[in-house]
């Protein structure tokens, strides 16, 4: 059933030369036998660090002409594990650097269209009723590289590591409205950050008053610096941009600010000249993190393959797999927890048979939109809308092993 | 002495308010938790600083882009380039009737939609290394050296807080409600 227009992220009908050359199974000598422990270890530490052995860290492009403060950093997908990403690997997108600030001073003041303009502190919120919930956060940015097939040595985190996923301890933003009154007239809120450029975005009051809270912790410790210690708001599912760091206040107003981060950035251009506004919810994703590209495989045989699907709308339902470019899908395992607006890791095992494949995964979430071939959104947004790439991820792996990213097969 | 009697005059100010609107006595706690206090009026006038589209939010002031030049040269050029279009930094003008191109360039002229959003980033975030450091008439100078780059205002035109939202923009109407999802859902919710 090869029907040509189902073979969507090849481009032409490149997949047809099967060939099967001689695989060089590389086989590793054995390793030297671990000395028998007899030497004593480190004693305790107050703060714990990882084996001096592992080394992965966040990549940023330290070669370019915007200040790094005003850059992003990204998750090493292809190594983490499960569904939480470690705080010191979470992705980071500052406009004016992190800003190093005081608990004991810092306030969020709710006013504007409220009864009772308040200021909380950062040891008020933590005296309020606490919610903890584990969320994925995506810069609306990630994978905008691919609009145009990206690079042939593009690997997962440099494709898509601005997304990561934490669990989130804080506030409810609707209980606390209640306690300030919101008057009637207001139908949105800007938040607004205490870093250098005062980052500004307006939010419906809609979705504040559904699930957004107020964050002041992380994985089970205070929020980190660049993660908008001491607070932040957390809009679940909403582009990463609008979960405003370093929050310092929140203004209850009848209309939105139009403030540049919600005009000239992070509104995406269509192919008229128009451009979309206030696209906030990121739509289902998933991406094969492991194997992906720029690993190498060692020969055919059977292999774990692993990655994460997410959706901004809700629950992921199920992921599929193909491994011959699209012709044919097989459901993933989901792993669980399986959880609303949360990374969810898939799993599935591979029987590499030393061919060459296009192989990629698509998830579906719990309203039923199924995540797209990339070809069918860019015919809908063209190349320049930027922002809210969720199109699949295809690689590509050759008789070598070799696995390179299949967008631009 | 003058900062002695602005200080007495916001205090009575502060006084004055919080007699007249009596729940902004120092008891206005939240009501169920009875945490968090009223902020101060000088807190509020410190972070209440967003400007809207119809203007609200403008500090009193006004200047031209004959005078702004000046301080666009000194504070701005190193980063935006002599006429914006330069570099190293963002683009600030040009791109006019490239958005439905296959090279949109992206700048204040072609894509902002209001010219109220330009004061306020850079009174809130411009210049990048030092927000913040320019008197209210030099952030109207800026903003009109800008529109004037973009072909926007003239070399004399006034440019205050009645003038600059009055200015439409030629992107004013170029943006459009997310109408996402835009494919088809296949698989419905069952109900
Ligand atoms: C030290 C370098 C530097 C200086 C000096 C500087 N800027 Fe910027 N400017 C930047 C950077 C970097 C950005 C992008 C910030 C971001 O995206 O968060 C920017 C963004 C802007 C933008 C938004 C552009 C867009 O299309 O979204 C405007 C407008 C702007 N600057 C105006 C000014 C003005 C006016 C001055 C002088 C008062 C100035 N800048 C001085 C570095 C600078």
């Amino acid at each position: 059933m090869e029907s040509k227009s189902r073979r969507w992220f090849l481009g032409r009908g490149a997949l047809g030369a099967m060939w099967s050359a001689a695989l060089v199974a590389c086989r590793a000598k054995p390793d030297a036998a671990p000395a028998e422990p007899r030497a004593l270890g480190a004693a305790v530490s107050p703060y714990g660090s990882r084996s001096k052995f592992e080394k992965t860290t966040r990549f940023f492009n330290q070669n370019t002409k915007v200040p790094l403060e005003e850059a992003s950093s990204r998750t090493p997908l292809h190594d983490t594990y499960g569904i939480i990403t470690p705080s010191s690997l979470h992705f980071e997108r500052h406009h004016s650097g992190v800003p190093e600030i005081d608990p004991a001073t810092h306030t969020l003041t709710i006013h504007g269209l409220v009864d009772r303009p308040l200021a909380f502190a950062v040891a008020d919120l933590k005296r309020m009723p606490s919610i903890s919930r584990i969320h994925f956060l995506e810069c609306s940015g990630n994978s905008s590289s691919e609009w145009r097939g990206g690079g042939a040595e593009t690997d997962v985190q440099r494709s898509h590591g601005l997304t990561s996923c934490s669990e989130w301890t804080g506030v409810s933003v609707a209980l606390l409205l209640n306690e300030c009154g919101v008057q009637p007239a207001a139908t949105w809120a800007l938040a607004e950050g205490a870093d250098a450029c005062k980052l500004s975005r307006s939010i419906p009051i809609k979705k504040l008053m559904d699930d957004a809270f107020i964050a002041y912790a992380q994985n089970g410790e205070p929020l980190r610096p660049e993660q908008g210690y001491p607070m932040r708001l957390f809009l679940p599912g909403w582009e990463g941009n609008s979960n405003v760091k370093w929050l310092r206040r929140l203004k209850l107003m009848d209309q939105p600010a139009m403030s540049r981060e919600e005009t000239s950035k992070y509104t995406d251009l269509m192919p008229d000249g128009t451009a979309r506004q206030f696209t906030f919810d990121m739509e289902p994703k998933s991406l094969i993190t492991r194997p992906s590209g720029g690993d190498t495989l060692p020969g055919p045989g059977l292999y774990e393959l692993t990655g994460i699907a997410w959706s901004g709308r809700g629950a992921i339902a199920s992921v599929e797999i193909t491994m011959d470019g699209g012709n044919t899908w097989q459901p993933a395992e989901l792993q669980s927890p399986v959880l609303p607006k949360a990374h969810t890791r898939f799993r599935w095992t591979w029987k590499w048979d030393g061919k060459e494949a296009l192989f990629a995964s698509r998830c579906t979430d719990e309203t039923g939109y199924t995540q797209p071939p990339l070809p069918q959104l860019v015919e809908i947004r063209g190349l320049n809308s930027n922002y809210h790439n969720n199109g699949i991820q295809a690689w590509k792996i050759t008789a070598d092993g070799k696995i390179t990213n299949g967008n631009r097969a | 002495m003058a900062i002695a009697l602005e200080r007495l005059a916001i205090l009575t100010l502060v006084l004055c308010s919080a007699s007249l609107s009596g729940e902004r006595s120092l008891v206005a706690q939240s009501p169920t938790y009875g945490v968090g206090r009223p902020p101060t009026a000088e807190e509020l006038k410190a972070i209440d600083i967003e400007v809207t589209p119809d203007g609200k939010g403008l500090r009193p002031g006004s200047s031209t882009a004959a005078a702004g030049k000046e301080v666009y040269t000194r504070r701005c050029e190193t980063c935006h380039g002599p006429t914006g279009t330069e570099g190293p930094q963002d683009v600030l003008a040009g791109g006019r009737g490239s958005l439905a191109t296959s090279r949109p360039l992206k700048t204040v002229g072609s894509y902002w939609p209001y010219a109220t959003t330009l004061w306020d980033y850079i009174n809130r975030a411009m210049p990048f290394d030092h927000p913040g450091t320019m008197t209210t008439d030099e952030i109207y100078g800026v903003t009109a050296y800008v529109l004037y780059l973009n072909g926007i205002v003239k070399e004399q035109d006034v440019v205050s807080q009645t003038t600059l939202p009055r200015i439409t923009m030629p992107n004013r109407d170029g943006f459009v409600v997310d109408p996402r999802p835009d494919i088809p859902i296949l698989r419905k919710k069952k109900p």
